[in-house]
């Protein structure tokens, strides 16, 4: 999952689709995917599970009600949770939340991730993991062409 | 019910006691929500002789079915009262996030009667509410008091409030929410005022169920492809904002300059236009709640004397700071309009009351001392000067404060208002756009561009072009747009999305989302029962066939230039046409078999 802040237009349709896609009602509260938005800096952040590595929220289940999918995604087994949220209080990014009976995560939606689908912006999208760094770098490379190329 | 929470607050500022009460599902039906549901509840529930800023006045705020859901661009709140600019039905819609947060917090809309001793606020917040004091934010320009309100209250709550000038009683006060978004026209922002009002606050965690949940989903998905692959909903409003209209109309000869005196081509229109927002001041686009087109300017002056950042401007406060006070300089132009986003006001009648004074200037008939300051033609500075006067109603902004035409009427020349019912035109000439000519006259809340938005057709060829100059086939296709667009504003939409989906599209969304048996049929005669419905509440405040016209320059004064030239708006030729498509008699009086045939 990608995520590009500056891309972001705040209209929070991330929010309407994932709400909808895991408790069937447009309820930004029960989304794993929240935007941030920050009036006087003039920008909007989306926020979501980052399908961590080493996981805290997988390490610290009880019951190992926690493991990663096909897709990368770590997912919560509803039928070994005992909704202790533990994985709550673990996780370092916020992202694991209670709907007042379960605890729930992004899961990829099973690699169809819906507010990568609907974003309008492309401020959320889903795409193959790259491990190099090169799409940043040569961001940053493109200005020294831009600076001191001979191109028109 | 589905789209619906089912619940409406009823809160009584007199008495301070707030009750709950449900929404009759058939009732919603009839009138689909939103305006329509709002009206509905106004026009019975408040006595026809009420005056505007009295206790027995009532102020509505509304959603419709589709508010807070994943259709498309579906963000909509409406407030009904009383304009007090107008006397007629006052309605003004807004989008931003508070509209679909009331819906989370468990209510479809609030009623607001009586007038409270002293300011206070309503907090809504999951099923409960209650009123607090607001007698520290009283004063509190917008950006403030939401700022304080939200600490107050719940980091994630959405508020929508009224500024300076809607305490002050400026005849074009707004309500604004979520700091940038205003319900803007008619002066709802003062009836707010008289109650003592100061916002309302909402926050809610619940959510919105749809009747057809796999209906809907494929209904959304389709609306949002269809706006996706449109040119103006899925490129051209991101990139440039409403601001793309400025070259646009200028150059079909429709953008009035200098209070629509000095024709409708403006030489420096480039100057004020969306590329030129775009290139020099635009930080990045924004998007209402589930909105796609992201239309909104998110904009900043970095310096100079007009150093300011904020939102907007749109086209219409553009050329009404702009072209029509024949001002060239953006920068001003933004920052007054981010004032009037702040103080809570109406840039568009703020503009043309500016113009409308400065004619009056040129006539000799305001003289510089009374006026305290320079509002002329041109004057760069004036219009951030008069704005903040205007706002505090200081000096001669008291009689700014009362839009144009009472400005006017006080020199003797009301003629020098543009406006229709009190309200001033917006960014597009008669004279070179026949049908809006005829949008104007008719429009049940005075001189309003977006109760039938004939520019879509006339300029930019949507859903078919028609020739701008000429009558033939204005009335019908305006009829159509009224009512389609009184659905709209029901249903909880935003109007743009109808530059690129239509009555098919939006039809299967209200119908899966309420689980309503609707033809699309039904849903246009829905928009003609709403449009009937405020026609005659115009009716029952004295307004007749006199009002449905224009200002003598807009009717007699050939246009002097450009495309139009020669051109006067033909008004007598379209309204009898209108009339008769609406089922009126020949005065504008809805005959009764129609009524009856609307179920009014």
């Amino acid at each position: 999952m990608v995520l590009k802040p500056e891309k972001c237009l705040s209209c929070r349709t991330c929010e309407l689709i994932c709400s909808f896609h895991r408790a069937e009602e447009f309820n930004p509260q029960r989304s794993a995917v929240s935007v941030i938005s920050y009036d006087k800096a003039m920008i909007s952040v989306p926020i979501m599970c980052t399908q961590c590595e080493e996981a805290s929220c997988m390490k610290v289940c009880p019951v190992n009600a926690i493991y990663r999918d096909e897709n990368g995604a770590m997912i919560v087994d509803q039928k070994k949770c005992i909704v202790c949220k533990m994985c709550i209080s673990a996780c370092p990014l916020g992202n694991m939340a209670f709907d007042g009976k379960a605890v729930f995560k992004c899961d990829l939606c099973g690699g169809d991730p819906q507010c990568a689908k609907f974003c309008p912006s492309g401020a959320i999208a889903y795409q193959e993991a790259n491990p190099s760094s090169l799409v940043k770098r040569k961001v940053l490379a493109d200005r020294f062409r831009d600076v001191f190329g001979e191109e028109e | 019910m589905y789209g619906f929470l089912g619940k409406l607050l009823r809160v009584d500022l007199t008495s301070g006691v707030i009750k709950e009460e449900p929404v009759s599902e058939s009732l919603a039906k009839k009138y689909i929500g939103g305006r329509g549901l709002g009206t509905k509840l106004y026009v019975d529930e408040v006595a026809k002789d009420a005056e505007v800023f009295s206790p027995d006045n009532k102020l509505i705020l509304m959603t419709g079915p589709l508010t807070g859901t994943f259709a498309t661009s579906a963000g909509r709140l409406m407030w009904i009262t009383k304009a007090p600019l107008t006397g007629t039905i006052g309605c003004a819609n807004s989008g931003g996030h508070f509209g679909p947060e009331l819906k989370y917090a468990g209510f479809d809309g609030v009623i607001f009667e009586g007038k409270s001793e002293k300011p206070v606020y309503l907090y809504v917040h999951d099923g409960k509410a209650e009123l607090r004091s607001a007698e520290e934010l009283w004063g509190k320009t917008v950006f403030e008091a939401t700022d304080l309100l939200v600490a107050a209250t719940d980091p994630d709550a959405k508020v929508s409030c009224i500024g300076p000038a809607g305490e002050n009683g400026v005849l074009f006060a707004t309500i604004m929410n979520d700091k940038h978004r205003a319900a803007g026209r008619g002066g709802l922002g003062a009836v707010m005022g008289s109650k003592n009002l100061k916002a309302v606050v909402v926050r809610g965690t619940g959510g919105i169920k749809v009747a057809d949940k796999t209906g809907f989903l494929a209904a959304c998905t389709d609306a949002r492809q269809t706006l996706k692959d449109n040119p103006v909903t899925g490129g051209g409003l991101a990139a440039y904002g409403t601001e793309i209209l400025v070259n646009i109309i200028n150059a079909s000869g429709g953008l009035p300059v200098r209070n629509a005196r000095d024709g409708a081509y403006y030489e420096d229109a480039d100057d004020i236009s969306g590329e030129t927002l775009a290139e020099k001041y635009l930080v990045r686009n924004k998007g209402c709640f589930g909105c796609s087109m992201a239309c909104g300017r998110v904009t900043k002056i970095k310096e100079g004397p007009y150093k300011s950042s904020g939102e907007g401007p749109e086209y219409e406060a553009a050329w009404a700071l702009g072209a029509s006070c024949g001002i060239n300089d953006l920068e001003a132009i933004c920052n007054t309009n981010f004032l009037c986003n702040e103080y809570g006001m109406d840039p568009i009648t703020l503009g043309a009351t500016f113009a409308c004074a400065m004619e009056l200037f040129d006539k000799g008939l305001i003289k510089s001392e009374e006026m305290g300051g320079s509002l002329v033609f041109g004057n760069t500075a004036s219009i951030v000067e008069f704005a903040k006067k205007t706002a505090a109603r200081e000096g001669f902004g008291e009689k700014l404060a009362q839009g144009s035409y009472r400005l006017a009427e006080s020199y003797g020349a009301p003629e020098l208002s543009m406006s229709v019912k009190k309200q001033e035109m917006p960014a597009y000439d008669g004279r070179a756009l026949q049908g809006m000519g005829l949008e104007y006259a008719t429009s049940n809340r005075g001189g309003c561009h977006v109760r039938g938005y004939l520019v879509s057709p006339e300029i930019l060829g949507i859903p078919v072009k028609l020739d701008p100059l000429v009558t033939e086939g204005k009335a019908n296709m305006l009829k159509i747009f009224q009512d389609l667009t009184a659905a709209v504003d029901s249903a909880g939409l935003c109007l743009f999305t109808t530059f690129g989906i239509g009555l098919p599209e939006i039809g299967a969304m209200l119908r899966t989302c309420t689980g309503w048996d609707l033809s699309d049929d039904d849903i246009l005669k829905a928009g003609d029962r709403i449009w009937n419905m405020e026609k005659l509440f115009n009716m029952s405040q004295g307004f007749t066939k006199k009002d449905d016209t224009l200002p003598p320059r807009i009717l007699t004064v050939p246009m002097p230039a450009g495309p139009a030239k020669g051109k006067v708006c033909e008004l007598d030729v379209m309204l009898p046409e209108y009339y008769q498509l609406r089922g009126w008699d020949a005065e504008g009086v809805p005959a009764k078999e129609k009524l009856t045939d609307l179920g009014l």
